[in-house]
C-alpha cells in the first residue's frame, strides 16, 4: 500500500519549477548548491532560496565528455553536462552557485563551471579531526558569508541566521522522523518512496510547506503502521543502501534491488540520513557561523580522511533498522567511496557477519544485466540466511 | 519427481533432466535467441528421456536469458545455481570459481552448496570465455585447442586485461617473433591471475572446484591452481553445474 501522500510529492518536480519561476519574477534570489557541505542556512538567512542543482541523470554525460574526461565519475560528468547545456531549470534559475572541494573531479571541473556561473568554491578541510579543522571551515563560511552579501546585496544579520537554523532543523527533523519510521518491520515506506521525498525537498521554494508536506506523509505512514500494511510482504530481506549518492535518475540499483525482491529500509548516503543524522546547536550563546560549521564538518563523507563517522553511523543503522544486507554503492571512477568500500566490507562482515555487496556502476543502462544477477543473487542469499 | 534445470547462458544452452540420482543433459548454442534455444534443448532433453513436458513437476531457470522464459516455474540467479551445482558434482566444495561465456565470477559456499559471498567481474569480457575466443582467433586458432597448443609453453607477460587491448597486445607480441604457444600460456595465467585476484578478496577456500565453459581449458586451471596455491577440481560435466543447479534447486522447490 502507497501513502496516497506521495501522490503530491511525485508532482512537486513540476510544481517546484513553477514555484520557482514565479519567486524568480517577484526578483527572489537563487542560490544553487550541488553538495550537503553547502550550508543551507546561510542562504535562507540571505533571503535567497537554496535549491540542489541537477546531476544525476545520464542525458548531459554526452556533452560533458566533449570537454571532462570520459573516466571520471557520472556525477561529475551530469553536473557539468546540464550546466553547459542548459538543460538544468535550477542551475538556469540560480543568481549564485555554491560549489566545494570534495573530491578531486569535482574541484576541478567547478574551475571551468565558474565561467558559466558566479559562483564560490568552499575549501573543505581533509578531516575533522585536527585541531584546526573546524576553525578552518568556520572561516571559510564566513568567507562564504561575505561572497554572498556581496554577490546578492544583503546582510546576514545574526538573528537571521538563528532563524534560519531553526528553521533548517525543523525541516531535517521532520524527514528523520520519516526515515525512522522505516525503522518497523516490514517497512511501511518503500526505499523508492523515501528516495523520491527526500529527493524532492531539495528543490522546494518554501521550506515550511515542504515540512508541512513530510509531516503529512508521516502522519499517513503512521496510519500504515498502526494498520500493520506494508508495500512488502513479511520476511522480505531488509537492506541498508550506502555509498555514493542516489538521486532521482540515478536511482537503479535501489530499483533493481526493490525488484529483485529486497527492502531498502534505510539510506545512509548524503541524500539520505547522513545529513539530517545531526542538527545545528541552537544555543543562543553561541557564534551561529560556527554552530553551522559544526553541524556541516560532521557529514562522514569519504573525502574526509579519516572518515569514522560513517562507519559509526552505518553501525547504529545495522542495529536500529534490524538490517539483513548492507549494499554498498560507488559510481564509476570514485576512488574515496571506492578505496573505502574495502573497509566497510570488513567491518560489515567481522562485527555483523552480514552480507555486504559492493557495486561499481554508472547511470547507464548497459550493464542492468549484470547488476540483475549481482542484486539478484545477493537477494537470494539473504532469503536463504532468513529462512 | 522429475525436475528441470535450464542455463541460458551468452555462448550455450544448458540443461538437465534430474530423476532421483539420474540425470541426463543437453548442450545447444544459444545462438540469437536465448527463449528459442532454451525450448529447443529442453524439447531435445524430453525426446531423450521418452517423457512427456506434463511428467517434469518443475522447471528452474538460470543464466542471462532466464528472465526471458515463459515455460519455467521459477528463475534463480547463476550465482545460487553454480554453488548448488558445484556441491552435487564435488561434495564439500566451498569456492566455486566459475568462468562462463561473458563473465567470471568466484562464489564462497558453506561447504553445502549454499552462497556466503560472492564477487563477479564487471561488464566487459576481460577474463572471460569471449575473451580467450577472441584472442584465440586472433592467433588463427580454435578456442579448443587452445589447452593443447601451449602444453607445456613459456608464459609470456600479457599485461592488458581489456579484450580490445589484449587483442592488439598479441598482435604485437607475434610480430616481435614471440611463439604462439607461449602467448597462449600467458593468455591463460592472465585469465587465471584476474580470476585468483578475486578469490583473493573472498578468502581461499579448501575445496576449489573450477565450472563454467573455460573449466574445460587445462591451461587456465593449471595456472589457476599455481596463482591459488590450491588443488582445482574439475569434472567431466563441470560446464552443466548451473542446470544442474537449477534442477536441485527445482525439487527443493517443488518439495515446498
Amino acid at each position: 500500500m502507497r501513502p496516497e501522500t506521495m501522490r503530491i510529492v511525485d508532482d512537486l518536480r513540476d510544481q517546484n519549477i513553477l514555484n520557482l519561476e514565479h519567486a524568480k519574477r517577484d526578483n527572489q534570489k537563487i542560490v544553487g548548491m550541488y553538495c550537503a557541505y553547502s550550508p543551507k542556512e546561510l542562504v535562507l538567512a540571505a533571503g535567497a532560496l537554496p535549491v540542489s542543482l541537477c546531476g544525476t541523470k545520464q542525458e548531459p554525460i554526452a556533452a560533458a565528455e566533449k570537454i571532462l574526461p570520459r573516466n571520471i565519475c557520472p556525477l561529475i560528468k551530469s553536473s557539468f553536462g546540464f550546466a553547459i547545456t542548459d538543460t538544468c531549470p535550477y542551475f538556469r534559475m540560480s543568481d549564485y552557485v555554491i560549489a566545494e572541494t570534495t573530491c578531486d573531479g569535482k574541484k576541478k571541473m567547478f574551475e571551468m563551471l565558474k565561467d558559466y556561473k558566479p559562483m564560490h568554491v568552499l575549501h573543505l578541510p581533509q578531516g575533522t579531526n585536527r585541531p584546526g579543522a573546524l576553525k578552518w571551515w568556520t572561516d571559510e563560511l564566513y568567507l562564504l558569508k561575505s561572497q554572498l552579501e556581496e554577490n546578492l546585496g544583503v546582510e546576514i544579520s545574526r538573528e537571521s541566521l538563528r532563524k534560519a537554523i531553526k528553521l533548517v532543523n525543523k525541516e531535517r527533523l521532520a524527514m528523520r522522523k520519516l526515515h525512522e519510521l522505516n525503522k518497523v518491520d516490514p517497512a511501511p515506506l518503500s526505499g523508492l518512496d523515501m528516495l523520491t521525498t527526500l529527493w524532492m525537498k531539495g528543490f522546494n521554494v518554501d521550506v515550511e510547506e515542504g515540512i508541512e508536506l513530510i509531516n503529512q506523509l508521516a502522519e499517513e505512514v503512521e496510519e500504515i503502521v498502526r494498520l500493520g500494511a506494508s508495500p512488502f510482504a513479511a520476511g522480505t530481506p531488509r537492506i541498508l543502501l550506502t555509498g555514493c549518492p542516489v538521486g532521482l535518475g540515478s536511482e537503479k540499483v535501489l530499483r533493481l534491488l526493490e525488484e529483485c525482491g529486497g527492502s531498502v529500509v534505510g539510506l545512509e548516503n548524503c541524500s539520505g540520513f547522513k545529513t539530517v543524522d545531526t542538527l545545528v546547536d541552537e544555543d543562543e550563546a553561541r557564534d551561529p557561523m560556527e554552530a553551522i560549521a559544526e553541524k556541516y564538518l560532521q557529514i562522514p563523507c569519504s573525502c574526509m580522511s579519516h572518515n569514522e563517522g560513517r562507519f559509526d553511523l552505518i553501525d547504529r543503522m545495522i542495529e536500529e533498522y534490524k538490517v539483513d544486507g548492507v549494499v554498498d554503492l560507488t559510481w564509476q571512477a570514485c576512488h574515496t567511496y571506492n578505496v573505502e568500500g574495502e573497509l566497510l566490507s570488513r567491518r560489515v562482515k567481522e562485527k555483523y557477519d552480514l552480507p555486504y555487496l559492493h557495486l561499481e556502476t554508472d547511470y547507464s543502462t548497459s550493464d542492468l544485466q549484470q547488476l540483475q544477477t549481482r542484486i539478484g543473487a545477493f537477494i537470494e542469499l539473504l532469503n536463504r540466511r532468513k529462512a | 519427481m522429475i525436475t528441470v534445470g535450464i542455463d541460458v547462458g551468452s555462448m550455450t544452452t544448458k540443461a538437465v533432466l534430474l530423476n532421483g540420482h539420474e540425470w541426463s543433459s543437453v548442450i545447444r548454442p544459444t545462438g540469437c535467441s536465448p527463449r528459442q534455444s532454451a525450448r529447443e534443448a529442453f524439447d531435445e532433453l524430453l525426446l531423450k528421456a521418452g517423457l512427456s513436458a506434463g511428467a517434469i513437476s518443475h522447471i528452474t531457470g538460470t543464466g542471462y536469458g532466464r528472465i526471458m522464459l515463459d515455460f519455467i516455474n521459477n528463475a534463480v540467479t547463476e550465482i545460487t545455481c553454480h554453488a548448488r551445482g558445484a556441491h552435487y558434482l564435488v561434495e564439500g566444495t566451498d569456492l566455486v570459481i566459475d568462468i562462463g561465456g561473458q563473465d567470471s565470477k568466484v562464489i564462497r559456499t558453506d561447504g553445502q552448496g549454499n552462497v556466503i559471498d560472492f564477487a563477479m567481474n564487471d561488464k566487459c569480457a576481460a577474463g572471460t570465455g569471449r575473451f580467450l575466443q577472441v584472442m584465440a582467433s586472433a592467433l588463427g586458432a580454435d578456442v579448443s585447442e587452445l589447452a593443447a597448443l601451449s602444453r607445456g609453453a613459456e608464459p609470456v607477460e600479457i599485461s592488458n586485461m581489456c579484450t580490445v587491448f589484449a587483442e592488439s597486445e598479441v598482435v604485437s607480441l607475434l610480430a616481435q617473433g614471440v611463439t604462439k604457444e607461449n602467448i597462449i600460456a600467458g593468455i591463460h595465467r592472465s585469465v587465471a591471475r584476474r580470476v585468483a585476484a578475486m578469490a583473493g578478496r573472498l578468502g581461499l577456500g579448501s575445496l576449489v572446484t573450477f565450472t563454467g565453459g573455460v573449466a574445460r581449458n587445462a591451461g587456465v586451471k593449471a595456472f589457476l591452481a599455481e596463482e591459488l596455491g590450491a588443488e582445482i577440481h574439475v569434472v567431466a560435466a563441470s560446464q552443466l553445474a548451473g542446470a544442474l543447479g537449477a534442477a536441485l534447486l527445482a525439487r527443493e522447490m517443488a518439495k515446498d
